[in-house]
């Protein structure tokens, strides 16, 4: 593999912006894994990382991923979060790197919520 | 928490929640001495001295959703099982500081384990704060700063995935420049 430089940080900004030109730049889905200590240590960074990829793989620019707190249901983690526009928040449970791969696939692209891993739905009363 | 780049994550989102704009992650093995450093120093708020003393305690949490606090207890005895210690200092209004040192060919001591995936989680997560990454091996050294690639990136956001998968390969080249035993 060719070293990695400062100049393929401006191929990816020309690439970015051509690609932000074409789309008006607008997120369609919110992603949140829940990144407390109960959520580290029972596997969430392995759901991000696989999260990541699965972007990466599909080659969409109108997800955001972001990362929580615990919010207190430590025995269920990890948890994710999946808000697509003008829908109401899904929260996962129990998650892993599998399972995330299958709610990317089938909820966050086809729409499809992946009843039998949901804890809840609708938001969470922040903390 | 079996591998210390899931410590550091999770100490650095103290920092966060702390209300940081830098956090400042350091990793020194020293082989000729043995020793393996973590540093994470923050600009956050701070802590006065009766949670600074709590800070380490298990049952001591800030947090209203759970009546534990695990992430610093957990920490300290990683480093305390390889002859090491944590030491946690802070000020209001003066950010905190904490250091941790392990036994670095110690048999207990926990692998580092994916720093790169770690730090793409919290540059993912916080966007709005600048991390920098900084892993030295005897004289060797690798620096990554989220300052200067934002610098390089202008408006495109640094949470974009072409920006992470940057940075993830990034640092998992430094660290095999740098010889990392880690």
């Amino acid at each position: 593999m060719a070293k990695i430089t400062i100049e393929d940080l401006k191929k990816i900004k020309e690439r970015v912006h051509a690609e932000t030109a074409l789309r008006d730049g607008h997120l369609r889905v919110k992603v949140t894994v829940h990144m407390g200590t109960c959520g580290i240590a029972s596997g969430a960074k392995e759901v991000m990382d696989s999260l990541l990829r699965e972007i990466e793989e599909a080659g969409v620019s109108d997800i955001a991923v972001t990362t929580s707190g615990c919010m207190g249901l430590c025995s269920r983690e990890p948890l994710v979060t999946v808000e697509i526009l003008n829908q109401d928040p899904i929260k996962y449970e129990y998650m892993n790197s599998n399972k995330m791969r299958q709610v990317f696939k089938r909820h966050i692209l086809e729409g499809e919520i992946q009843n039998p891993f949901v804890l809840a739905r609708g938001a969470e009363t922040q903390k | 928490m079996l591998e210390l780049a899931l410590h550091i994550l999770d100490i650095a989102e103290n920092s966060t929640r702390a209300g940081a704009r830098h956090v400042d992650i350091r990793l020194n093995e020293d082989p000729d001495h043995d020793l393996l450093t973590l540093e994470i120093t923050d600009d956050g708020a701070g802590m006065d001295k009766d949670t600074l003393a709590k800070a380490l305690d298990p049952f001591y949490t800030t947090k209203k959703v759970r009546r534990v606090g695990l992430g610093l207890p957990m920490l300290a005895q990683a480093a305390e099982i390889t002859g090491g210690e944590l030491i946690l200092t802070s000020e209001p209004g003066q950010g905190t500081q904490l250091k941790v040192t392990f036994g670095l060919r110690h048999i207990d001591r926990q692998p580092l384990g994916d720093a790169a995936g770690a730090m793409v989680t919290l540059i993912a997560g916080n966007p709005d704060i600048d991390f920098t990454y900084c892993h030295e091996h005897g004289d060797q050294i690798y620096i990554l700063s989220t300052e200067e690639i934002k610098k390089e990136i202008e408006d495109v956001p640094i949470n974009h995935i072409e920006v992470l998968k940057y940075i993830r390969s990034h640092i998992a080249e430094g660290m095999k420049e740098i010889g990392s035993e880690a």
